[in-house]
């Protein structure tokens, strides 16, 4: 079966789930009595240990970052442009390990799954997480795979958050941290988009304030309508422009013609809003914006992200893109900024691009140049 | 790539020191520096390519615009800031040169010297701008717009105050390598300033 995947994919793949019985004590004071991580790893880990590279993933990310779960897929994971045998995350070089992150809804513990305490789904009594308890569920994975030091850790956007926190937390084990169109804090403006996606989901009637699962109901509207609104803030106009411009799926805009109208941008949006509601799970999508808005990566640190960097004992990569406007070059020279006032090694690069925020997951000669280069580099340290 | 001009830049990097490099191409001479002189640094690229080069070999490089990219750097933050063979390139080679004077303690400079003698026949004898081994652009598609002599660079840093710690003159052909030193504005090729404010 695997000879009918394409060249330069991970193949078939298949998840894990992995189950910790003791208590994980989060950063909002509360526990989860136990938890489980749904897990794929890609290539195999070296008799050192010393070539695993954790994949961090973003707002709607989950474990299956590359390769296919059956020949029937549409569609591999949703980094397989970067990740698999002979691409810049090389599995014939690394042990790749992506998972669903606590309060992910693909299959890890998160709201969906139910509370041992009633017997319930959590729905909206998850606990609030921080960005920290990632890195703390994300360090007891890496005890039971073995892997005492991350070759690297590697993160998009909310995964570069991750990254950079793996980096500061445990700084003896991570060797080199890749931050990808991501930023040490969100911006008002940042805030406000995840703000309105969580009323949209909050407005829709079926979500019954959080408690949709016990009661059957999905809040479709409000799920489609925030991936909506998230969907746009991902894109570039100069993108929809390209991709889209004002073609229409229907109707007509001559005098004399009453059938509805709708552009191809509006069926577009509709399709991934749809799409998205069938299956992420809405308490998470707050859930997670949530630990977006809330990190602040120098909190802890007098605010001061030069202090915090000075911990890290990495090597660092980050990388924004021309026209990110959701985490904008900005913020990655933000990064920069501290990681050279921190002394630390750094390299930086801005990638021209028309995708705006969705250019770190799509083809980009580029990216992929300077990706595949850097984990060059990588590869020689294992 | 290593000519007797990066050979004189690496004497004047103390050993250990901590590194900024204006234009540093693919990184050769960070790459240089970090094995002969155990420097720590980064280099400021612009090119794509070259930045990958750089970190193709392990060289720390951030992508930014000399020209307006320095503003980041705090104060007195570098030993060294370095800028080899780029300053012709630069819009504002005045601004630049006070900003790598206000970034690092000391600031080595290296340009191609237009007042070489095999440019000034080439330009009174054939009345075209001159095309040369070491300048090798026409007029029109060439990266640099800010040609000096070494005479007008000395008068730059009189009028800037900037002090000269230490100057050497390149030349590679025969015979100007045995009178660069006595006529340097009409010898050398390369001329590398070693200055501090």
């Amino acid at each position: 079966m695997p000879d009918s995947f394409p060249p330069g994919s991970a193949g078939l793949v298949v998840p894990e789930v992995h189950r910790f019985d003791s208590p994980l004590e989060l950063s909002c004071g509360r526990s989860l009595p136990a938890f489980e991580l749904v897990v794929e790893t890609y290539g195999e880990l070296n008799a050192a240990r010393s070539n695993a590279v954790l994949i961090c993933h973003a707002l709607s990310g989950h474990h299956h970052a590359a390769g296919f779960h059956g020949s029937e897929d549409a569609r591999p994971g949703w980094w397989d442009h970067y990740i698999g045998p002979g691409k810049p995350i090389d599995t014939e070089t690394f042990y790749v390990v992506c998972l669903n992150n606590i309060g992910g809804c693909h299959g890890s513990t998160g709201p969906r799954s139910l509370n041992p305490e009633t017997g319930r789904p959590w729905g909206k009594h998850f606990p609030p997480l921080r960005v920290r308890d990632w890195v703390k569920s994300q360090a007891l994975l890496a005890d039971r795979l073995g892997i005492e030091q991350w070759a690297a850790v590697v993160g998009g956007s909310l995964g570069g958050m991750n990254a950079m926190r793996w980096a500061v937390e445990h700084p003896e084990r991570v060797r080199h941290c890749l931050v990808i169109a991501s930023a040490m804090k969100l911006t008002a403006q940042n805030i406000a988009f995840n703000e309105i996606a969580r009323r949209a989901i909050r407005s829709d009637p079926d979500f019954r304030d959080g408690d949709f699962a016990e009661q059957g109901v999905v809040p479709r509207n409000g799920l489609a309508l925030a991936r909506m609104v998230g969907h746009v803030t991902y894109l570039s106009d100069a993108l929809m422009g390209l991709r889209f411009g004002r073609e229409l799926r229907s109707g007509s805009l001559q005098r004399g013609f009453e059938a509805p109208v709708q552009f191809a941008v509006e069926s577009y949006l509709h399709h991934q809003g749809e799409k998205f509601a069938e299956d992420f799970d809405a308490n998470t999508y707050i859930l997670i914006t949530k630990m977006l808005d809330y990190f602040d990566f120098a909190r802890d640190y007098g605010d001061d992200p030069v202090r915090a960097f000075s911990r890290a004992q990495a090597r660092f990569l980050v990388v924004a893109f021309s026209s990110d406007w959701r985490f904008a070059p900005e913020r990655s020279r933000e990064i920069v900024r501290a990681l050279v006032a921190a002394n630390r090694d750094v390299s930086h690069a801005c990638i021209e691009s028309d995708m705006g925020h969705d250019a770190f997951l799509l083809p980009n000669s580029r990216y992929e140049a300077l990706f595949r280069a850097y984990m060059g580099r990588v590869a020689g340290t294992c | 790539m290593l000519r007797v001009d990066l050979a004189i830049v690496q004497c004047w990097v103390r050993p250990g020191s901590r590194v900024l490099d204006l234009g540093c191409g693919d990184g050769t001479l960070l790459e240089v520096l970090r094995d002969s002189r155990d420097i720590e640094g980064y280099g400021i690229e612009i090119d794509a390519e070259k930045i990958t080069q750089c970190v193709g070999r392990g060289i720390n490089v951030i992508e930014a615009d000399v020209d307006h990219g320095l503003a980041d750097f705090p104060d007195k933050s570098f030993d060294t800031v370095l800028m080899t063979n780029s300053l012709q390139v630069l819009r504002r080679p005045d601004r630049v040169i006070a900003e790598m004077l206000r970034i690092g303690e000391e600031c080595v400079v290296t340009f191609p010297n237009f007042g070489n003698i095999r440019t000034r026949l080439s330009l009174a004898a054939g009345g075209r701008m001159p095309v040369t081994r070491q300048l090798p652009y026409q007029w029109y598609d060439t990266p640099n717009i800010h040609f000096c002599t070494v005479r007008d660079f000395e008068e730059l840093c009189r009028q800037q105050q900037i002090r000269v710690l230490d100057r050497e003159f390149v030349a590679e052909q025969f015979p100007d390598r045995l009178i660069k030193a006595t006529w340097p504005n009409l010898f050398c090729a390369t001329a590398i300033y070693h200055l501090a404010k």
